[in-house]
């Protein structure tokens, strides 16, 4: 019993901090991932008007995404929990794509409506 | 410690899902803060996605670009992002500084913790002041709940072509929206703020030596970590978008 606690501290221990080598690693990761956004928004999207148009939105909206990753998973320390509280926090994520679907769908229905 | 005695029924379980030990191995209020974060969560989606319903289905939309191009006090026109660029910077970089601090806490050192709770309170209040700039701008042009700048005004913010119909209605619902999250998300930011001096009050006070771990130092950085990212998605969606 007393060696099974003992290896259960060793594993947390193990991934229990955030090095400060990470950290600043997370931080430059997050601030290019910011710059990227800044160069399609100052850059690309004034030039190419069909890019704005298609591909600039979805290309924000997976990096805003990424961000979120890297604050939840590494400085949320999400990432280094138990798998079973990961699994509690992002399983109800999942209603809120519900409510996107639902109301995206209704959206498209007002635009009807104002005609 | 004899189990002979003990009938299999009686025996005290150990696995984490029957009782033996938390099954999320967390503190309780690390767990409470989580799960508050999460309806916290749900609170900032359906605003976000209400302001995304709307606006799909707006004929016209102000451009990003057009509303927030001046950096207050310093340039007027002509300078899209950059002050919320600075924004983001600023509540990025006291996220690095909070989680910097929950890191020494780990290893107990009082003084680096203090510094750098010290820090994201600083950050804290420069974000509060730069969006204060930012509501202040936009006020004095016109925007405000439910009101919006003359037709002269107004017109600059769209694409040309818009009729003033379509301009008038989205410009009430992007003000309101606009002032509801941003408001909505300062003042958790505001609230950050203020649990952050709560704990370096406590940490100067020796709170946490005496309790044997900065734990609490982990608990308020998880609600700080998530104002950054509610803003996060709050600069995608009003400012990039």
């Amino acid at each position: 019993m007393s060696t099974e606690t003992a290896a259960v501290h060793a594993e947390h221990g193990e991934h229990e901090g955030m090095t400060k080598k990470r950290i600043v690693k997370v931080f430059f990761i997050l601030l290019a991932i910011t710059c990227v956004e800044f160069f399609i928004a100052l850059v690309l999207v004034p030039r190419y008007a069909t890019f704005a148009h298609t591909w600039a939105n979805p290309i924000y909206i997976v990096l805003t995404l990424l961000k979120a990753f890297y604050i939840v998973a590494f400085f949320m320390h999400l990432k280094f929990e138990r798998t079973s509280l990961i699994f509690a926090i992002i399983v109800p994520i999942l209603f809120i794509i519900g409510l996107i679907l639902v109301l995206t769908n209704e959206s498209h229905h007002w635009i009807d409506l104002r005609m | 410690m004899s189990t002979a005695a003990v009938s299999q029924i009686d025996e005290v379980k150990s696995t984490p899902w029957s009782g033996g030990r938390s099954p999320f191995d967390v503190e309780y209020g690390k767990m409470m803060m989580w799960f508050f974060l999460l309806s916290d969560a749900f609170t900032f989606s359906s605003l976000l996605i209400s302001y995304g319903a709307l606006r799909f289905s707006a004929s016209a939309w102000p451009s990003a670009a057009l509303v927030f191009q001046s950096v207050p006090g310093l340039i007027e026109h002509g300078a899209p992002l950059v002050f919320v660029g600075l924004m983001t910077f600023i509540l990025i970089l006291s996220s690095v500084t909070m989680v910097l601090a929950v890191e020494a806490g780990h290893r107990n050192s009082r003084k680096e913790v203090i510094g750098w709770m010290i820090a994201t309170v600083i950050g804290g209040f420069m974000f509060l002041g730069c969006q204060a700039l930012e509501w202040n701008h936009l006020h004095s042009e016109g925007f405000w709940w439910s009101t919006i700048p003359n037709p002269d005004i107004l017109k600059e913010f769209f694409t040309k072509g818009v009729p003033y119909g379509a301009q008038a209605s989205s410009a009430h619902q992007f003000a309101n929206l606009f002032f509801t999250i941003t408001g909505f998300h300062g003042f958790h930011v505001f609230t950050g703020v203020v649990i952050n001096i709560i704990i370096t009050i406590n940490v100067l006070l020796g709170t946490y030596d005496k309790r044997g771990s900065y734990l609490m130092i982990e608990k308020v950085g998880l609600y700080w970590h998530f104002v950054d990212l509610v803003w996060v998605f709050v600069f995608t969606f009003f400012y990039l978008v």
